[in-house]
């Protein structure tokens, strides 16, 4: 077992500080929102969650296809830790978006298209989990994620058009068409730097997970290779 | 293992690939013909679940007008999750996947023979479906607009369905395996399909359901391809 790299603990610390200033910002340094209140503050984080989630989806997708191509198994370890962190991420992202739905919109989820989007490629993502369970052999098991991963990415552009498709020919009953009375709002600057402040440190955690879950994948793919050993 | 792919591919024509498919979904259609145990159980599950919907969904002819569409849809892509499983685990079980891995033709020409021969199978139990409900419910489902869209809903729910089919039965957990895998990719399918059926039967004007034949004919192309594309990574050994 090789010692945490010197890099990661810089990392690890730097994300900790980054996160208590994200904090710090969202709670102080960004005005109230005039018509929501404190709930709007829930959603710097919603955003930058949502946005890991979906960076870590990507990554998983590219990996998988670079696996495809190279059949290295390292990409393997890569594309699985980019889902398993993203499948928490996303996961925060939807209940943070629950909370703030609830006093905005006066229910905990609606069927709109990213919200719906938002769901399947969740539970796409945790098929594929079960999917890499039900697998012993870990080429197998690699390849079968990686053409996973693909078909599942490719999917969820198409059902967001399906979805929107679905809503803008359905008319709109519930909550009309103006932005405001849906929860929009002009952000302020200081919000927006928040915001994209928000984004950016947990751009930085979500590199420090995915270092230290690709180092645990190493770790497994050793142990599987020593468990192979013994029985042979 | 990938140069003797690549030679097979150089070194085999048009003619031979089509008649490779040719030869793999007759092979399945004649076992059928003969068995006949997957189409009946596909078309006596197709009638439990429409019997099911009759009564958790109290059909009366209100509703029966805005959710025909969903039941028809409902009910075919149970069916299919029951052909396409049993069509693979068949393949599986008997040692017949190896074999065919090992005739000389492309990877692509199995998957292919299994689309068009499961494809075949869904149609079918389509066919028998549409006039026992119009039966059972006193409606006029026949339509080329609808049928326009059986086909090409049921064309991408196959193209997905086999590649991931065997994919499912590869691994420990392959009964329950499929349908988890392929309800979340097959969603825009399914929306698609239900929304046109339903404008096609509630005589909606062209325009309005253009766009969801459209997408299913995007769907269609693109899984068919990137099937076709990746389908040697679900088989090969």
């Amino acid at each position: 077992m090789t010692p945490t790299p010197r890099a990661l603990r810089i990392l690890e610390i730097v994300s900790l500080l980054l996160f208590a200033a994200a904090v710090w910002m969202v709670f102080f340094y960004s005005p109230l929102e005039a018509v929501m209140g404190a709930v709007q503050k829930v959603f710097y984080f919603h955003v930058a969650n949502a946005w890991v989630g979906m960076l870590g989806f990507i990554a998983a997708g590219v990996s998988g296809i670079i696996y495809l191509r190279t059949k290295d198994l390292k990409w393997d370890i890569v594309e699985v830790a980019a889902v398993e962190i993203s499948l928490v991420f996303f996961f925060i992202a939807i209940v943070t978006g629950s909370i703030w739905a609830y006093p905005a919109w006066n229910t905990w989820w609606t069927w709109d298209p990213r919200l719906t989007t938002a769901a399947i490629l969740e539970l796409i993502y945790i098929a594929y989990m079960l999917l890499r369970q039900g697998i012993e052999d870990p080429e197998r098991r690699a390849r079968f994620g990686a053409v996973y991963t693909l078909i599942g990415g490719l999917s969820v552009p198409l059902t967001f058009m399906s979805i929107r498709l679905f809503r803008t020919i359905h008319p709109v009953v519930v909550g009309g068409a103006n932005a405001a009375a849906q929860g929009g709002f002009d952000m302020t600057p200081k919000m927006l730097q928040s915001m994209l402040f928000s984004i950016a440190v947990f751009s930085v955690i979500f590199i420090t997970l995915f270092w230290h879950r690709i180092r645990i994948g190493n770790l497994a793919q050793t142990v599987e290779q020593l468990k192979l050993k013994l029985t042979q | 293992m990938s140069n003797t792919t690549t030679h097979r591919r150089t070194s085999l024509g048009f003619g031979s690939f089509f008649r490779a498919v040719g030869a793999i979904a007759w092979k399945d259609l004649a076992a059928e013909l003969r068995s006949r145990e997957l189409l009946s159980a596909m078309l006596v599950f197709a009638m439990l679940v429409i019997l099911i919907f009759n009564f958790a969904l109290e059909l009366d002819v209100k509703t029966r007008a805005t959710i025909t569409s969903g039941v028809l849809w409902v009910t075919f892509a149970f069916a299919g999750t029951l052909g396409l499983n049993r069509s693979m685990a068949v393949e599986k079980d008997r040692g017949c996947l190896d074999g065919l891995l090992l005739a000389p033709v492309d990877r692509s020409a199995i998957y292919f023979g299994k689309v068009i021969s499961n494809l075949a199978f869904m149609l079918i139990v389509e066919a028998v479906v549409l006039p026992v409900y119009s039966i059972l419910y006193n409606t006029n489902l026949f339509s080329i607009g609808l049928i326009g869209v059986i086909l090409l809903g049921s064309i991408g729910y196959v193209a997905v369905g086999t590649l991931l089919s065997s994919m499912a039965v590869q691994t420990r957990t392959r009964d329950v395996m499929l349908p988890i895998l392929l309800f979340p990719v097959i969603v825009p399918v399914l929306v698609a399909a239900v929304k046109a059926s339903s404008g096609v039967l509630q005589g909606l004007p062209m325009d309005e359901i253009l766009p969801w034949l459209n997408l299913l004919v995007v769907y269609d192309v693109i899984f068919t391809a990137i099937a076709f594309m990746v389908f040697d990574y679900v088989v090969e050994e």
